[in-house]
């Protein structure tokens, strides 16, 4: 079974003191690395801020464009990773893992599965 | 006739948790489990009257449901060979129909697995108790409801949204690994506890029900000691179940409340009262410290003092601060200073609860217990005062008059 999973790390102003910066960075690969070696890492992406997210809605079938995120959380989503893992066991230990901390602040990350498409034809 | 339903639903009540496990194992369907059951024991119903009793109606049953099982694994392998999207069918050996006349080694194995399975993290409390009473202890959607209170709708719709999501999400069928077991094994004594607690605080409702959710997180605690039965904190647990609900009988009288200080003692129950103790010996032997040891360890000894006077409140008192180091909580905090006040006088422990008013001021008991020391030292506007805050508070008409009546013998 194929799992996303989100991260949410809080977005706060100002650089982040080098030294969080490079651990945060040697967590991720660490992680990558291991999912790569086991072959079960399906992709990763870090995501640009939510100050470049621009989000869109149909209304009366018109988009309507907004600038920003869909909801003004307290974390926002900052990247994912998908992950082919035998159960949510196994998931949620790949979650542990995975770096969501932001200049100190705690994030969390959100675990879903991914329902294989129904076949055509 | 009659008589071979209430057989039959005695059977189906005992059994339906061993028999379940297994079926969720072979078809890895929770749904597919549960329908096999219900037509196994439906058969029970039709077949008995006719046929007689068979000698081990259990086995009977297991045999039956198994056979529903494997027939309905088959079905929807021929199925799947044309739809491979159902991936989640665990692939195992299903065991050939044979007569189950006793408990196969990996039957224990599978009731574990469901135990862990109905108390994974990932499903949320209420979700958690609604399964474990469910498929574990066999009662119906129903049953449940009632004893919580929740419509009907609700429950089910709780149960379906559990179900799916151990289907969908993957939540494993297997009892969890040596490094996780601990933490695991914890939330599990805390669906069985809160069962418990649901049972014998009786927030409301009807009090025959409330008896039944006592008994069965009794009965579950018992699986889980026959299943682990190296772990102290189930025979703690256990232990502490038996040792509370050996005052059942004494602690609600005509539908009043009876502090533990007045309560008839001959009505404890001393079977219930024996086997607790014993419990507790056993779990202290083996060496693993931990909270519901010693909340059992708090019970015995209200349940080995012959009077309310020759309680022994100064080691209640040293078991309440030693259980507050493992759950800092402010209402184990009240319970230490109600324990202080038995055994070092009303005012040590008026000025204990004194540091926890902000924490506890919505808390009913928190008023009660101050009002009850108050009393005791004669501060009767003070007392009749605290209990009124109590009694604002208080959502059981049990517990609401218990209070009233207090306010009455003060004024």
């Amino acid at each position: 079974m194929r799992y996303m999973m989100l991260v949410y790390s809080k977005e706060l102003d100002g650089e982040m003191p080098a030294e969080e910066a490079v651990r945060i960075r040697a967590g991720h690969a660490a992680v990558l690395q291991d999912a790569a070696q086991k072959g079960i890492l399906q992709g990763a992406e870090p995501l640009a801020p939510t100050t470049t997210a621009t989000t869109v809605r149909m209304e009366d079938g018109k988009p309507l464009i907004t600038d920003g995120p869909f909801a003004e959380t307290k974390e926002q989503l900052a990247g994912y990773y998908i992950l082919d893992c035998q159960n949510l066991d196994e998931a949620i230990e790949w979650a542990a893992r995975i770096p969501t901390g932001c200049k100190g602040a705690e994030g969390c990350i959100e675990i879903r599965p991914l329902p294989m498409m129904p076949k055509h034809g | 006739m009659a008589d071979v339903r209430a057989l039959a639903e005695a059977v189906f009540r005992e059994e339906s948790g061993r028999i379940v496990a297994s079926l969720i194992r072979i078809s890895g369907s929770f749904d597919r489990a549960e329908e096999a059951m219900q037509e196994a024991f439906a058969s029970a119903l039709a077949s008995w009257p006719e046929t007689g009793v068979p000698a081990n109606p259990g086995a009977w049953i297991t045999t039956a449901a198994h056979r529903r099982i494997i027939d309905a694994v088959r079905r929807e392998r021929t199925r799947r060979d044309k739809q491979d999207s159902l991936r989640y069918e665990i692939e195992s050996s299903a065991p050939a129909t044979q007569e189950f006349e006793e408990e196969p080694m990996g039957f224990a194995d599978d009731r574990l697995r469901l135990i862990f399975t109905c108390c994974h993290p990932a499903l949320n409390r209420e979700a958690q108790v609604a399964l474990t009473l469910r498929t574990l202890g066999g009662l119906t959607t129903p049953e449940i409801a009632h004893a919580f209170l929740v419509p009907e709708a609700t429950l089910a719709q709780r149960l379906v949204r559990a179900k799916r999501k151990i289907q969908e999400a993957r939540i494993p069928y297997e009892v969890p690994p040596v490094g996780r077991l601990r933490e695991r094994l914890a939330a599990v004594q805390a669906v069985i506890y809160l069962i418990f607690n649901e049972g014998y605080s009786a927030s409301s409702g009807d009090c025959l029900v409330r008896e039944d959710l006592c008994a069965e997180a009794i009965r579950l605690g018992r699986v889980l000691c026959d299943l682990m039965a190296g772990d102290a904190e189930n025979l703690g647990l256990l232990a502490l179940m038996l040792l509370q609900n050996s005052r059942r009988a004494a602690r609600v009288v005509d539908g009043a409340l009876i502090t533990l200080e007045e309560q008839d003692r001959s009505l404890w129950d001393q079977s219930a009262i024996g086997e607790g103790l014993a419990l507790l010996e056993g779990a202290l032997r083996l060496r693993q410290a931990g909270p519901y040891q010693v909340q059992a360890a708090i019970a015995a000894l209200h349940a080995q003092a012959g009077k309310a006077e020759q309680t022994d409140w100064a080691q209640i008192a040293a078991l309440y601060e030693k259980l507050g180091e493992w759950n800092p909580s402010p209402v184990v905090a009240l319970n230490h200073a109600a324990a202080v006040a038995m055994s070092a006088g009303p005012e040590a422990g008026l000025r204990r609860m004194a540091s926890l008013s902000s924490a506890l001021d919505g808390y009913y008991l928190f008023h009660a217990a101050r009002a009850d020391l108050l009393r005791r030292l004669e501060r009767r506007t003070d007392a009749v005062e605290a209990y009124r805050r109590a009694l604002e508070l208080a959502g059981n008409p049990v517990e609401r008059k218990f209070l009233s009546r207090r306010i009455r013998e003060l004024e």
